[in-house]
């Protein structure tokens, strides 16, 4: 199921409730497995993001170089709280729990490209890239 | 002339793409002939972008390099670092398992083989499971995912489990934080981790593997998938494995941001599309692992390591490490150090060595503080522990762990309180939900730091019930061991647990 949901997330950048039926149906399983299967994980969600996904490292490594700072100040400067989309719909925030990139951090994802020591200013650099 | 830069995503994060179109257009403009690699990294991660230049005499090393110094580069008037070899953070390791990342085109079949690549497989091939399995029973080899079991008693069960189908998983879920090993190793030499499969497979009797990778490596799913759709139109895969008659092909399948998932029977739920639960166990994922089948898991690292062993010997690797400890580690240095990044060396050597010798103490210049090491379930080790070798057994004698050998460095500005109730958050985010201990243990955790974090005294010994509550009541490590970085940072550092509470007074 979960590269049937990776798909249609690629798709339409969310998993609509209409897609519930058709998953469930194909596999033979009820939608209420569907669902539990869509909420277990994290990467999926049911409602749309906004244009770009940025993500910003909370784990260790980079708690160790400042990330709970950058990610504190990112979230203030938005008005958003984690899981949120900025007003003008460009920017969702998202938690992540290491990209990999514990030597070169704070570490963030924008969408698929990744960006290591990440201070305030190249973070301003990436959201206005972005149109937040 | 020919040009190296790093397509790792870490060598991407600070900026090779760009180092790389420099380049491209910059040769383009003088009208010289370039020939660019995409390599892998050579783990030195601040020295990325690393880009080493052959003009006819060897690589020579120069870096960070940025866009700015591209012209100098081709110039020949860039300072630069000699041959890599010769960086003392790279002469003083020991590559085996990583001896090709960084070195060879990581789609090149042809320089994957030229450096020693398929000979591993190519002997396993003229063995007997028995045999193979021998091999590696005799390497030494343990798990790298974490627990350090014997891959060899775990492939003889498999092997000895009548089935009409057998599976080989590839635990590519990575996600401790401090630890990048499988990232970089995906990303830098695919074709180990399939060679490696593909002996399991042929060592147990299994003629399909998936390799689970998480989705925070976009980087690592595309180069894999590149690498086995070029392994099959080669023959690595396939029904006629390199002419042998015996069949082995794998696939990759993408995870969904749970943690959990990389414990091995949330992950064979997941993987069969399930809500990624853990299942109590027994029965084993050897005798019944994926859809019910005798399966085969182990780490990247694990499964990357077979193929050096079977090229060179199990007697070969075995005489590296102390004790218990066999081989070689590729232990990740991370966090806040001056020289972060992957240091391969036989097992042994004393924990303060890595953090101030190899890693140069901090980034910062500050003192280091503490150190956890094995990801977020190992414990803070102090620098009174730091004589403390590096295996398996040692850590743990210690109240550590080593995990899957990320260490990630503090200095002296570390809020321990803080980065106790961070362990709680985590357990409480990523639990899967089955135990109660977990479940809810960790919400209460996060609330009963927040106590003593007020002042209230009286709420360290009910962290401490709790922390043995967790222990003795979860189902797998991530309730288990959360105690360990919760504990370890209250009974090592009681000072950031006390002077929130006299201030608050
Ligand atoms: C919460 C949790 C997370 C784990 N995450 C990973 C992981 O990301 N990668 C991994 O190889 N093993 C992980 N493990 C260990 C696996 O359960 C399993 O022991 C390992 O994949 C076996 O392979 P090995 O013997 O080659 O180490 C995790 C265990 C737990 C309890
Ligand atoms: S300890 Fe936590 S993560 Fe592990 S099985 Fe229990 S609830 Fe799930
Ligand atoms: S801890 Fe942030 S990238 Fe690993
Ligand atoms: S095993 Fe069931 S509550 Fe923990």
């Amino acid at each position: 199921m979960l590269p049937i949901l990776h798909a249609i997330q690629a798709a339409f950048g969310h998993v609509p409730s209409t897609a519930l039926g058709l998953i469930a149906d194909a596999l033979n399983v009820t939608k209420a497995e569907v669902h539990g299967v869509i909420s277990f994980y994290h990467d999926f969600r049911e409602t749309p993001a906004g244009r770009h996904v940025v993500k910003i490292c909370r784990a260790e490594a980079c708690q160790s170089v400042g990330a709970t700072g950058l990610a504190a100040e990112t979230l203030a400067k938005l008005g958003v709280d984690w899981h949120e989309t900025t007003a003008n719909g460009a920017v969702t925030v998202e938690p992540v729990y290491c990209l990999g990139l514990c030597a070169c951090g704070p570490a963030v994802m924008v969408d698929d490209k990744v960006v290591g020591r990440v201070d305030e200013a190249r973070m301003n650099a990436l959201l206005a890239e972005a149109g937040a | 002339m020919k040009i190296y830069v790093p397509m790792d995503s870490a060598a991407k994060a600070l900026g090779a793409d760009a180092v790389a179109e420099a380049i491209v257009a910059e040769a383009a403009r003088r009208g010289i002939n370039v020939e660019l690699v995409r390599n892998g990294t050579r783990g030195m991660i601040w020295l990325e972008p690393l880009v080493e230049l052959d003009a006819g005499e060897g690589r020579k090393a120069f870096g960070p390099v940025t866009v700015d110094d591209v012209p100098a580069l081709l110039d020949g008037t860039l300072a630069g670092l000699g041959p890599v070899e010769d960086i003392p953070f790279f002469a003083r390791q020991t590559r085996l398992t990583f001896a090709r990342c960084g070195v060879i085109d990581p789609l090149d079949l042809a320089d994957y083989q030229a450096h020693g690549g398929l000979g591993g497989l190519r002997r396993a091939l003229a063995m007997t499971g028995e045999e193979i399995i021998a091999e590696v029973t005799d390497s030494g080899l343990r798990g790298r995912g974490g627990a350090g079991f014997p891959t060899g008693i775990k492939w003889n069960t498999v092997l000895g489990a009548v089935a009409d189908q057998k599976y080989i998983v590839c635990n590519a879920d990575e996600g401790d934080s401090g630890t990048f090993a499988d990232r970089m190793i995906m990303e830098g030499d695919p074709f180990t981790l399939i060679e490696g499969m593909a002996i399991a497979g042929i060592g147990v009797g299994a003629t399909r593997g998936y390799v689970y990778l998480r989705s925070e490596y976009p980087d690592a799913i595309k180069v894999m998938n590149a690498a086995v759709r070029i392994a099959r139109e080669n023959a690595v895969l396939g029904a006629d494995v390199l002419g042998s008659g015996k069949a082995f092909d794998m696939e990759i399948r993408v995870g969904a941001g749970a943690y959990v998932c990389g414990e091995e029977t949330s992950l064979l739920n997941s993987l069969e599309g399930k809500r990624g639960v853990v299942r109590a166990k027994p029965p084993l994922p050897a005798l019944e692992g994926f859809l019910g089948k005798p399966t085969v898991v182990n780490n990247v690292i694990s499964l990357a390591t077979v193929p050096v062993i079977f090229e060179k010997g199990a007697a070969h690797y075995a005489a590296f490490g102390l004790g218990r400890s066999k081989g070689t580690m590729p232990i990740q240095i991370a966090g806040n150090v001056k020289f972060g990044g992957l240091f391969e060396t036989a097992f042994g050597m004393p924990l303060g060595t890595l953090v101030n010798d190899v890693a140069g103490g901090t980034a910062t210049g500050r003192p280091v503080k503490a150190v956890q090491v094995g990801g977020p379930l190992g414990a803070y080790m102090p620098s009174s522990k730091f004589d403390t070798p590096f295996g398996y057994e040692e850590f743990d004698g210690q109240g550590g762990l080593i995990g899957h050998a990320g260490i990630v460095v503090f200095d002296d500005t570390a809020d321990m309180l803080g980065m106790a109730r961070f362990a709680m958050e985590f357990c409480a985010v990523e639990s899967c939900g089955k135990c109660t201990p977990c479940r809810i243990g960790s919400v209460r955790g996060v609330e009963t730091i927040d106590r003593i974090a007020r002042g209230d005294a009286d709420a360290i010994p009910i962290l401490t019930d709790l922390c043995e509550t967790m222990k003795d009541g979860s189902l797998c490590a991530l309730g288990g061991f959360t105690p360990f970085p919760v504990m370890s940072a209250l009974t090592h550092f009681p000072d950031d647990f006390a002077t929130t509470k006299e201030a608050a007074e």
